[in-house]
């Protein structure tokens, strides 16, 4: 399938790069060998689709995981009652083990990305759920009385304080999601999303040492920058914060 | 109307799979799957799981219970975590199988170390909040740091604890479902060798993984309620 964005990174591959020796090169052939240089030298144009791929399945997957989350924060935070409900709901979706969970949605959705993103998607409910109640909880009903005090009405005290205030816990929430989806996303491989995972398990085998640490390295370097990338996010929107962001 | 049959189709064929035995189209008429299959893959998915989370609370408890008691080495401790988080499960399973073997002895350790991280965390965090008025009391009473460690900061940070040792277990339990890729038969298995198993077998892998892993989620929640003090209960409500 086409994606719908992206598409011009996706296609860098082929002999972009090198031309592939053929045959095995020396340090390949043997398998107790962690990393072969030259083998990473000529095949690394290999990784440009998958993790391009990775990439989409991530950030769908927080985006509609976020969009939900955040909703059902929002209504549970009007309707008291609904809270440990839904902590329990979430809890309970985030104990199914993926790929537990990729086989039991098989029947109804089938093989490939849309099954993939859907439960990535389910797993970030939780985190994001309960830090965007957390830091809802722990606005000072001071703010809350101030604002009240100047007139604003409950809507406007909910987006111009009580979410402003919220922020740092919820993009803590978002940095774990955001980092943990990147590393469970190499399991999309079984359900045939692609992805990073294919070139640690390819075509039902595992690949050599080589292929697996590149692979690992590009996902916990994805996971690096993206926390990077929210932390300063985070520093950036809530000025008043500056002291102290952990 | 038609749309759910298809799909209650499948869970019915799971299930069955799960308790009798079912022809296979790659094993020469030899019959798949079954109760006493089943049951020898959750005991030896339990027993990776078993060891694997002892190995981890082994390493990282004391060593949480120590950092966050001298209120040292937060960086190191939250570097871990977050490190932790972003190790592909995939990645670990696979370099251990290729590079150091297959088994268990091999694959208990590899799953140990995901579980390491979220154990340390919590114990380092839940233990660093404790109140420090708590903390001196007892050395006030006498207690040597052994026992304030012991009797009162380890019992006040239970919830905190347990939520590490409640992380691990899911993450344990969800990666011993590759453990067949390094040659230890799990669940997994139906779900790896589905070539074997069939569809069936898919399905099944499935609903006795998810079943597990909410039966001991479930058993260490009543285990952290245990654990948990009364007196904890009463502020947390």
């Amino acid at each position: 399938m086409a994606s719908p964005f992206l598409i011009a990174a996706g296609e860098v591959g082929g002999d972009f790069f090198h031309e592939r020796s053929s045959g095995t090169l020396p340090c390949q052939a043997q398998s107790s060998h962690l990393f072969c240089w030259d083998w990473a030298r000529e095949n690394i144009d290999r990784y440009g689709t998958p993790t391009v791929q990775h990439l989409e399945i991530v950030l769908l997957s927080v985006v509609i995981g976020f969009v939900v989350a955040f909703a059902l924060a929002l209504i549970a935070h009007r309707t008291r009652w609904l809270q440990p409900p839904l902590l329990t709901a979430t809890g309970v979706l985030y104990t199914i083990p993926s790929i537990a969970f990729f086989f039991l949605l098989l029947p109804v959705t089938g093989f490939g990305r849309d099954t993939a993103i859907i439960v990535l998607s389910v797993y970030t409910l939780q985190i994001i759920y309960r830090n965007t109640m957390l830091g809802l909880a722990n606005v000072p009903d001071s703010a809350k009385d101030a604002a009240r005090g100047m007139g604003f009405t409950d809507r406007q005290i909910l987006w111009r304080v009580e979410l402003p205030l919220a922020i740092p816990e919820i993009i803590a929430g978002l940095r774990i999601a955001v980092v943990s989806t990147i590393a469970i996303a190499t399991l999309v491989v079984f359900i045939g999303a692609g992805g990073l995972g294919t070139q640690i398990y390819g075509s039902g085998n595992l690949t050599f040492p080589t292929s697996i640490v590149i692979a690992m390295a590009i996902v916990m370097g994805m996971a690096f920058l993206f926390d990077l990338g929210l932390l300063t996010v985070q520093r950036l929107t809530t000025p008043w914060r500056r002291v102290r962001a952990l | 109307m038609s749309l759910p049959h298809p799909v209650l189709a499948s869970f019915g064929g799971a299930i069955e799979f799960i308790f009798t035995p079912q022809n296979s189209n790659v094993t020469g008429g030899n019959k798949v799957g079954g109760f006493d299959k089943s049951l020898e893959l959750v005991l030896k998915h339990l027993e990776v799981t078993v060891i694997a989370l002892a190995i981890a609370l082994i390493v990282a408890l004391p060593l949480g219970l120590y950092l966050g008691h001298r209120r040292k080495g937060e960086l190191f401790a939250v570097g871990i975590g977050n490190a932790g988080r972003a190790i592909p499960e995939l990645a670990v399973i696979a370099l251990v199988a290729v590079l150091v073997g297959v088994g268990l002895k091999t694959v208990a350790p590899a799953l140990a170390i995901l579980g390491i991280a979220p154990i340390l965390v919590n114990t380092y965090v839940g233990v660093s909040q404790v109140d420090p008025a708590a903390v001196e009391a007892a050395r006030g009473m006498g207690m040597s740091e052994l026992d304030i460690m012991r009797k009162v900061e380890l019992p006040l940070s239970v919830p905190t604890v347990m939520g590490g040792v409640r992380a691990a277990a899911i993450v344990i339990i969800a990666t011993a479902t590759i453990a067949p890729l390094a040659g230890v038969e799990t669940l997994g298995d139906f779900i790896i060798n589905n070539n074997v198993y069939g569809k069936n077998g898919l399905l099944a892998g499935a609903i006795l993984v998810a079943l597990l892993a909410l039966t001991i989620e479930g058993l260490l929640a009543l285990l952290q309620n245990r654990l948990t003090s009364d007196g904890l209960k009463l502020k947390t409500v």
